[in-house]
């Protein structure tokens, strides 16, 4: 069976529901896919406990709209090829696998968000050391986090953010750990005060984290612990200490997602989407809103993706009042990049064993002496194994700057099932 | 406060219980067990949350490398860690 | 502009295995590499490190060279993850099985060691394969590496010995006496030995052509298969010189991980995968062992082997006594690297081989056009 919709657009996150309400509502025919049981991606997560909690504001009017707009939510449904233009494959899991779907679409809008970057320390690979947004995630899933001492390190205002929920949630925050400095976030801290829906939430959260000390120039440089995490040294560049912990929460900001993108052979720079003021990537008829297209928040997801959504319904007259915000939006995420640059440290945190490809267990001696992303892939198999590149690419990007190469399909794994049985392609569709 | 029930899983054999709507990955974290055993035999669990690290699969109900952090338990579900 | 005895075109595992066969004998050795060592034809393939006798030829050299590869072993490096498997050749059914018994027989005359199974014994052997086959032929000295791995060590060994490697510049013409690259540089060398793979346009004639493949990898799944399988129904596969064939090829990795294959397509030169070929591949495979219908696959690949249309490889001198080459190996690349190796430095030394290389001489195929620089 092949889904047909006028648009298709990948990733329920608050780009990907603001692109389908404001496509389905030009009176498109839209399907929303998300490889995640529930719509709302990372930051919209709804959490186990507070599922009743609709006090966010955004997220429940982005989650209304959806529902009173008429498109289509398919959830558990993972795109994993492009098998010709006009085409997407998606593996549909719900409780278990249960095989791959086609889905044909004129337009397609890429809204498949963004993922934690992290750098590879001695010990980052112990049990109880999370992503910043990983934790937050676990503990939105579920994982009960009171009286808990967690240090959360890294870079970037998610570390905030996660800090003050984790607080909310019983967890006790030893300190907040920014390796950007002061003097580099100033000119960001600043420009928060042309923002106040922005400024209010920082000032919400610094509220939440009272008495919880916030150490910016400071960052991990080992992690401890036999068969789990103890404690964790920090370093201000002037001395090193250890704060015990039973959890770290650290990344060290975000990087896109493009990986579909890619497949569809949108044209990249610096790691993001390229895309014109109406969303549009070099590919005809493929949008990209959001992340992909370059790390500025939530706002600038919400109006990136209503561009899209109208762009890809060819009404673009509805998207020339959105584009005072979309500029406003993009010099945030310029001062974001800029606010929150990784310093020359972090990159020699790793000794010889330090294991930076957590996939194949490949440690930092043998990836030092390679020529490049190919090379090292080659003779250490990293970036072989079942993430792909996804973790340890940017961790070598940062530490090496090497280039990841090219993606290939499957995105992401599939059960060989999928590719034999004839929901895959159709007889009657051409080979590439 | 939740409205969610509790239910039981598996985990290794023993019986845990979970808030209704707990993903499995938070279920494991919480009962201390490693997801899974690397390459070279170091003990992991969940990095990312979100189904791009694969340090969080486990064998659910005897279908091996499922991203628990993507999973939802279900009452009597089988995990089976440490693979 | 350095002067060589032999220059060598091409760090794939044949190029580089024949780089430290001549370093060893005292040559003065060059090697030039477009991109990777290891990174093109040799990355592609599977590894695998077989006996194959579908002629006295190519069982004499893959015999002959399983034996340098066993030989090899104890000084190869942990990462080049070498396995001594052993293949299990599957039948089907009673004809196969004929085969299994003649392969037997021919396989005992050339001292290789095989033990037939009969249906209770595949099923032991292998729990995983489906029921009812009516047996196999277990090849135990066979193995397994990971080529990429295996050439930079030979490369390495061969640098340590004198070698030395020029990367990152394609050769754009070979002259008598030397080798001009891309950049306009030239290296003089007395004989220059072309072993690229797949990679053909420095000799257009040659009598070789492209055979597309496709290779699948699948998470770790440890103890489902324990030896190299290939159906019977292989040989066929292979000898087809013009349709498309898929067979039944499965390999573990000491990682747990399965490497599944093999296609077979002629006509293709794109790096593509081929949903329509993928798709047979995988049903074939599903067919042997169904519990694979539930593995996670994690990548698919296509590669080329290079074919020769006697299924032989060209090893020696050209017509032209100072152009040799190391080609045309299609799927036995890796299994013949070691051998093919020791007969290109004989041929350069002039010094007797341990087999007869008459077989695998370039001058067999009666075209001097095809050697036509």
């Amino acid at each position: 069976m092949i889904r047909v919709f006028d648009i298709v657009v990948v990733g329920a996150g608050p780009a990907g529901l603001a692109g389908a309400v404001a496509a389905a509502g030009c009176g498109r025919t839209v399907g929303v896919l998300d490889d995640n049981p529930e719509a709302g991606g990372q930051i919209w997560r709804t959490g186990v406990r507070d599922k009743k909690d609709e006090s966010d504001q955004p997220r429940h009017n982005a989650m209304r709209a959806l529902e009173a707009s008429g498109a289509e939510l398919l959830t558990g449904h993972r795109v994993i090829d492009v098998p010709e233009p006009g085409l997407l494959q998606a593996a549909v899991e719900k409780d278990a696998p249960k095989g791959a779907e086609l889905i044909r679409w004129r337009s397609l809008i890429v809204a498949t968000g963004a993922r934690e970057r992290f750098l590879p320390f001695p010990g980052w690979t112990l049990p109880g050391v999370f992503g910043a947004g990983g934790l937050q995630a676990l503990v939105k899933g579920g994982l009960p986090v009171q009286g808990k001492r967690i240090l959360v390190a890294g870079t970037g205002p998610l570390l905030l953010a996660v800090a003050a929920h984790l607080k909310q949630y019983g967890g006790n925050i030893v300190c907040v750990a920014e390796q950007a400095s002061y003097a580099q976030m100033m000119p960001f801290l600043v420009s928060l005060s042309g923002s106040p829906g922005k400024l209010l939430q920082g000032l919400r959260y610094r509220a939440t984290l009272a008495g919880t000390p916030y150490r910016t120039g400071c960052w991990p440089v080992a992690a401890e612990g036999d068969s789990a995490l103890r404690s964790v040294r920090l370093s201000d560049g002037k001395r090193i200490w250890t704060e015990v912990c039973d959890y770290l929460a650290c990344g060290f900001h975000l990087v896109p997602n493009t990986e579909l993108a890619q497949l569809l052979g949108c044209g990249l720079q610096n790691g993001a989407v390229i895309v014109d003021r109406q969303q549009r990537t070099t590919v005809q008829n493929v949008f990209c809103a959001g992340e992909p297209t370059g790390i500025a928040g939530l706002d600038a997801a919400l109006v990136e993706g209503e561009i899209a959504g109208y762009a890809a319904a060819s009404a673009p007259e509805r998207t020339a009042s959105l584009m005072e915000r979309r500029d406003k939006e993009s010099a945030f995420g310029a001062r974001l990049t800029n606010a929150f640059r990784l310093r020359p440290e972090l990159r020699s945190l790793s000794e010889s064993h330090t294991i930076v490809c957590r996939c194949e267990d490949v440690p930092y001696g043998e990836l030092r002496e390679r020529s490049g992303w190919s090379d090292a892939k080659l003779q250490t198999r990293c970036g072989m194994g079942s993430c792909q590149g996804r973790i340890c690419g940017a961790a070598v990007e940062a530490l090496f700057g090497w280039q990841p190469g090219s993606v290939r399909p499957p995105i992401f794994p599939i059960p060989i099932a999928d590719w034999c049985d004839g929901k895959t392609i159709s007889n009657e569709s051409t080979e590439p | 406060m939740s409205n969610a029930g509790v239910i039981r899983i598996r985990v290794n054999r023993v019986a845990i219980e979970v808030l209704e709507g707990t993903t499995v990955s938070a279920a494991l974290v919480s009962a201390g067990v490693p997801c899974r055993t690397s390459v070279t035999g170091e003990p992991r669990t969940a990095l990312c949350g979100m189904g791009i690290c694969f340090e969080c699969r486990a064998t659910v109900n005897g279908v091996p490398h499922r991203r628990t952090c993507q999973m939802t338990c279900t009452e009597g579900m089988q995990v089976e860690t440490g693979e | 502009m350095a002067n060589f005895d032999v220059l060598i075109v091409g760090a794939g595992i044949v190029g580089c295995a024949t780089a430290l066969e001549c370093a060893e004998a005292g040559m003065r050795v060059g090697v030039v590499e477009r991109d990777l060592v290891g990174g093109a034809t040799t990355a592609a393939g599977m590894g695998h490190i077989v006996v194959m006798d579908d002629s006295p030829a190519q069982l004499a050299l893959t015999a002959y060279s399983r034996e340098l590869w066993r030989k090899l072993q104890p000084a190869l490096p942990r990462n080049a993850e070498y396995d001594p498997r052993g293949t299990v050749w599957i039948a089907g059914d009673d004809e196969e099985m004929q085969e299994v018994f003649a392969k037997r027989r021919i396989l005992g005359e050339a001292g290789v060691v095989s033990e037939v199974l009969d249906a209770q014994g595949i099923a032991e052997a292998e729990p995983f394969l489906r029921k009812g086959l009516a047996g196999g032929l277990l090849v135990p000295d066979d193995g397994v590496i990971y080529p990429p791995v295996a050439a930079s060590f030979f490369l390495g060994e061969a640098q340590r010995k004198g070698a030395v490697l020029v990367r990152g510049r394609a050769v754009v013409s070979l002259e008598r006496g030397r080798v001009v690259l891309a950049d306009g540089s030239s290296h003089g060398a007395e004989h220059v030995l072309l072993a690229s793979g797949a990679e053909i346009s420095l000799l257009p004639f040659l009598p070789i052509q492209k055979r597309k493949g496709h290779l699948l990898i699948t998470d770790r799944y440890p103890d489902m298969v324990r030896h190299q399988l290939v159906e019977l129904g292989y040989l066929k596969s292979a000898h087809s010189i013009t349709d498309d064939s898929v067979a039944f090829n499965i390999q573990p990795r000491r990682t747990g991980q399965l490497l599944i294959g093999s296609s077979r397509q002629y006509g293709d030169t794109t790096r593509e995968v081929n949903p329509a070929i993928l798709r047979r591949m995988l049903d074939r495979a599903v067919e042997y062992m169904p519990c694979l219908r539930e593995v996670s696959g994690i990548r698919v690949w296509t590669g080329f082997r290079a074919a020769t249309a006697d299924k032989l490889p060209l090893i020696g001198p050209t017509e032209k006594t100072w152009l040799h080459l190391a080609m045309g190996f299609e799927g036995l690349g890796i299994t013949n690297a070691p051998g093919a190796a020791r007969l290109a430095a004989d041929h350069l030394l002039g010094r007797p081989s341990a087999i007869d290389a008459t077989p695998y001489l370039p001058m067999r195929i009666g075209n001097p056009e095809a050697m036509h620089v």
